[in-house]
């Protein structure tokens, strides 16, 4: 019977330390919702379990000097939901940081966790990718800055190196006319996994795109971040033309897999037409805001 | 409608009896019990689909601290083939003690080839892998098709059909006239073909049971299951433990739905406490469960139906095909038998054939077989009055069955209320609502009905009067439908007293008389049979007890209210006595009160539906969802009506999830690829809307309350219904199931109708 440590630093450079120590039997525990449920399903069998939640960095959500969010790795769904501005600012990476898991898992489940468990259905990661979100790692050689969609390297894996600890997302100051928005397509209302995920980040100017991203996530190895859709928004009215490109482009970026959750005909046309629905979403609240 | 107003208690809406229990998580379920020096059973079990069982070397496990025992099939009892069938109910113990331990051959991944118990869960399941099985790995096939094919792996060798080893394993068929002369009369006839998969039946509760085995052999069992009794025959058969040193208590029981009429877990844990001395507990995961228990069969059927152009079906022929998972047994009986029974089908052939495959053994859920044969015989009835122009109601109405009707599987139906349930559902609210706006999804309605037999048989129940005047009742059935609440109900109704002075309880297998399993749509039926003769035989003793006090004839004493009453002014002037007063006088007076009666209950006359439902599609991603949902039942009477539409509200539900998302899904190795609640997507509540009960009461004449059972006809009608709406929607017509968003999608390649605008 393998033992297991339980640790729960207060700071982040004991968590390191710890981390980088036990090596590839280690794992970190933000909600838990992916790691307890494959520790009980036997797929993972850690030696040592760090739990990151002590580390007041890793929990807090601060608006940046600039006008932007940092976000803890910790943090869970339910505290950003009651975060007083930043659902105003970044609607659409709530809602999808929302949408993992029930109103329970909800108390526990945190963005930082939804990209290291390294899910291409992961739900905030698309949304993360689309709002251009920077994160920050560190480990035993410092402190470094990554592109969020550099992150993930596969199902299951990541870019982060060993004993690297993902700190925060920072998220950039939004011009006006911005906003954003996260669709899933499941078979049932809720308490599912994404077949194809898709979050949009918009600014707009008299009806006029200014700046586009674009995530897709669940139809390919990793979330996917979609220049050519982007670049066919960019510039447009939102104009059907427009539209039927940038779906296009997310279809065709698509290299999805069929499995028990969908067939590959299914996910490539499912991506453009989530990426109708995301924009047009992303448009009306960008333009109310105005 | 035909509803009985003059009732204090029958037809109450009373609180249920096990409610607060199961909301403040008080209630105990077999996984909540523990003993004292317990130990932990887990299963080894096969990884293919189908393997030869070379040898098993246990010796390692064995050796491992913290291993109390291992049993392998060695230990159970064997029923060999040849000497023939030994039945326990629909179960045969030939085939039963090969599925809970595979014996030459594993036939599924998920088949138990050994179990083991320790002192941890861990060392449990450490020590399965240190179980040596040596297989010899032989090709498998799981779908009807491939199990159908003249090469196929055969499963039993011993099998045979035409005279060769086949899968097929069993064949009925219900026949009525000449289908060939039928078919000539007809001026139109349509022939399709629909597949089914797999699908669990989906309780919340894994199986789980805990086992103590004294040293002088005297066993207690705790454990969830459908029927105690059954656990405790199946056990005593499978360990060779005499039924009288079986003491099996029934756990609280969250779901069965059918699932829970066989064991799986109760006969090793038993071996596995008798080797070891220990008390010991086992609990399936989830994906035990879906591994390794019973879904329903996936099927095959083919339907051809032919009618005249005046609207008359002159002749209709179903062939079924169901898996049977690993042994002989799919519910062939109904889906031949109940799916043309709603019709008066002068000429008619239904017939059912048995296939066994290597995926996990089928046990029985709701209304077994009927839902499969309903979906596609309400299907193709769809289409003929599509094809005759009639109104899909009209149709079902011109060729119901009626009182005197002979129905194809036997019997002349006295009066049946399926021809009340059509006109109900065409005259509702929702028939005659207009589908509304789908603000650019696609809105369609479809309608359906079902049939299932119903049943009566063993029940027992004793009721006792407390020395403070109160009543005890304990009967024999867990609860999975209300059961208790519906006895509550009569018994206070009989008694003429307050329903909650009523507790009703659920005897374990020592302590009241034998009782078969929760199942059939039958407890309620057949318990308030026992109860009322019980509760009837504890009134003419109080009657008798009121007499002798007052020194009068029994005869001249009513029972009215609680209490017993001089008949008339004749019999003498007396002040009423009441049942706390009689219980009070019962030691001077002869005793104790209360009675037992055991009956084989006849009379359980069949159930009808019929469903009408609305569904909107979203076209691009292919996503149907039920936006509007009536069910229309003869239910006979309805003792508790809030715990009636609890049933037919949860049969809809399942057969919603069964139409749209539901299936096993197999990887390219033969295993399950879903065996859990997150990819196996039953609805969850957001997914349905409120589903609309009508309950057309025909009081079921041969039952002393008029009880018909209610539990299973709901699940019936609900695939075809689902399926006829999304063809009223998209103009599209799906011959398989489920209609889920990918199959959806394929199907619309070219639409043929216009969004709403």
């Amino acid at each position: 019977m393998t033992e297991l440590r339980y640790l729960a630093p207060d700071t982040l450079d004991e968590a390191v330390g710890a981390f980088a120590k036990a090596g590839s039997a280690a794992r970190i525990l933000a909600g838990g919702t992916d790691l307890l449920v494959q520790m009980r399903s036997g797929v993972l069998k850690p030696g040592v379990i760090v739990d990151i939640k002590r580390i007041p960095e890793l929990t807090a959500i601060e608006q940046t000097a600039d006008g932007g969010f940092r976000i803890g790795a910790a943090v869970s769904g339910m505290a950003l939901a009651e975060h007083e501005t930043f659902g105003k600012v970044w609607p659409g990476v709530l809602e999808a940081v929302n949408l993992i898991g029930s109103k329970q898992v909800q108390g526990r489940a945190s963005a930082g966790g939804n990209l290291c468990n390294g899910s291409p259905a992961g739900d905030s990661v698309p949304a993360m990718v689309a709002a251009g979100a920077i994160v920050t790692v560190q480990g035993p050689n410092g402190r470094r800055e990554m592109k969020v969609e550099d992150v993930p390297a596969g199902p299951g894996r990541t870019n982060l190196k060993p004993g690297e600890i993902l700190v925060s997302f920072t998220l950039p100051p939004r011009p006006p006319g911005s906003s954003d928005a996260y669709l899933r397509m499941i078979p049932r209302t809720e308490m599912d996994i994404a077949v194809v995920g898709c979050g949009v980040s918009l600014t707009m100017k008299d009806g006029t795109v200014t700046a586009a991203r674009v995530g897709l996530g669940a139809v390919a190895p990793t979330v996917l971040l979609v220049e050519d859709a982007a670049k066919a928004l960019i510039g447009s009215k939102l104009d059907d033309a427009a539209l039927a490109k940038a779906a296009s482009a997310c279809s065709a970026a698509c290299r999805p897999i069929d499995d028990k959750r969908g067939t590959i005909a299914y996910r490539i046309k499912v991506a453009g037409v989530l990426l109708k629905r995301t924009a047009a979403i992303a448009a009306q609240r960008a333009t109310q805001k105005n | 409608m035909n509803l009985v107003t003059n009732n204090k208690w029958i037809g109450q809406r009373t609180i249920r009896p096990d409610g607060m229990d199961k909301v403040t998580g008080r209630a105990q379920f077999a996984a909540d019990t523990t003993m004292p020096g317990m130990i932990w059973g887990k299963v080894l079990r096969s990884p293919h689909p189908h393997a030869r069982i070379r040898s098993i070397d246990t010796s390692k496990a064995e050796k491992l601290p913290g291993v109390k025992a291992v049993v392998t099939s060695k230990d159970i009892v064997d029923f060999p083939i040849e000497k023939g069938a030994v039945m326990l109910g629909i179960q045969d113990m030939r085939w039963m003690c090969r599925n809970v331990m595979a014996r030459d051959k594993a036939l599924f991944p998920g088949h138990p080839v050994a179990a083991v118990a320790a002192t941890t869960e861990a060392i449990a399941e450490e020590a399965c892998k240190l179980i040596e099985v040596d297989y010899e790995v032989l090709p498998w096939s799981i779908e009807i098709d491939d199990a159908l094919k003249p090469d196929a792996p055969i499963l039993h060798e011993f099998n045979k059909f035409d005279g060769k080893p086949s899968n097929i394993v069993g064949r009925l068929e219900h026949k009525k006239g000449d289908i060939e002369q039928g078919f000539k009369q007809a001026d139109i006839v349509i022939e399709r073909t629909f597949t089914t998969r797999p699908v669990h039946q989906g309780y919340i509760e894994p199986h789980a049971c805990l086992i103590s085995v004294a040293p002088d052999g005297k066993t207690t069992i705790w454990s969830s299951s459908q029927g105690q009794f059954m656990v405790r025959a199946m056990t005593a058969y499978l360990t060779g433990i005499p039924q009288s040193d079986i003491r099996a208590i029934p756990a609280e029981i969250g779901g069965g739905f059918g699932g829970k009429t066989i064991v799986y877990l109760e006969p090793l844990a038993t071996l596995l406490a008798k080797k070891s001395g220990r008390p010991v507990k086992m609990v399936m995961t989830r994906e035990e469960v879906m591994r390794a228990t019973g879904p329903t069969s996936g099927s095959k059927s083919t339907v051809k139906v032919g009618a005249t152009k005046d609207g008359r079906i002159v002749a209709a022929h179903g062939t079924f095909y169901l898996q049977a998972g690993a042994f002989p047994g799919s519910p062939i009986r109904g889906a031949a038998g109940c799916s043309f029974t709603p019709y008066d089908i002068p000429n008619l052939l239904s017939e059912g054939y048995d296939v066994c495959s290597n995926r996990s053994k089928v046990a029985a859920y709701r209304a077994p077989g009927a839902p499969i044969g309903a979906y596609a015989v309400e299907c193709v009835l769809d289409e003929v009055a599509e094809a005759l122009k009639m109104d899909p109601l009209d149709f079902r109405l011109k060729n119901a069955a009626r009182e005197g009707t002979k129905a194809a599987h036997g019997p002349v139906f006295p009066r049946i209320g399926y021809v009340e349930t059509v006109e109900a559902a065409k005259s509702s609210p929702h028939y005659a609502a207009p589908l509304g706006d789908g603000n650019g999804k696609l809105r369609g309605r479809g309608t359906a009905s079902g049939f299932w037999f119903n049943a009566g048989g063993e029940s027992s129940a004793q009721v006792n009067i407390t020395e403070d005047g109160n009543v005890v009742v304990t009967t024999g059935h867990p609860d999975i439908g209300g059961s208790r609440a519906g006895i509550a109900n009569i018994c206070a109704e009989l008694l003429g007293i307050d329903y909650r002075r009523v507790s009703v309880i659920i005897g374990d297998t020592q302590t009241v008389g034998f009782s078969n399993l929760t199942g059939g749509s039958r407890v309620l039926f057949a318990s308030s049979m026992v109860v009322t003769q019980s509760t009837e035989k504890i009134i003419q003793t109080l009657r008798e007890r009121a007499a002798k006090i007052w020194e009068i004839d029994p005869e001249a004493v009513k029972w009215e209210n609680g209490a017993a009453h001089p008949a008339s002014p004749n019999a003498g002037q007396f002040e009423p006595l009441t049942l706390e007063e009689l219980a009070e006088k019962a030691p001077a007076m002869g005793g104790p009160i209360g009675a037992g009666v055991q009956l084989n209950t006849q009379g359980a006359d069949g159930g009808f539906g019929t469903h009408v439902c609305d569904v909107e599609v979203d076209v691009d991603l292919g996503i149907a969802r039920v936006i509007r949902y009536t069910a229309v039942q003869d239910v006979g009477r309805a003792i508790h009506p809030g715990y009636v539409e609890g049933q037919l509200q949860g049969g809809v539900a399942q057969g919603i999830g069964w139409a749209l998302n539901e299936e096993y899904i197999y990887t390219k190795e033969g295993k399950v690829d879903n065996p859990g609640f997150l990819d196996y997507r039953m609805p969850v509540c957001s997914d349905l809307p409120m589903i609309d009960c009508i309950m057309v009461e025909i009081p079921n004449p041969k039952h002393p309350q008029g009880v018909k059972g209610v539990g299973e006809v709901p699940l019936v009608p609900v695939m075809a219904a689902v399926a006829n709406a999304i063809y009223d929607a998209l103009g599209k017509r799906f011959y398989a199931l489920p209609m889920s968003p990918p199959k959806v999608v394929e199907m619309l390649e070219a639409p043929t109708r216009q969004a709403a605008e």
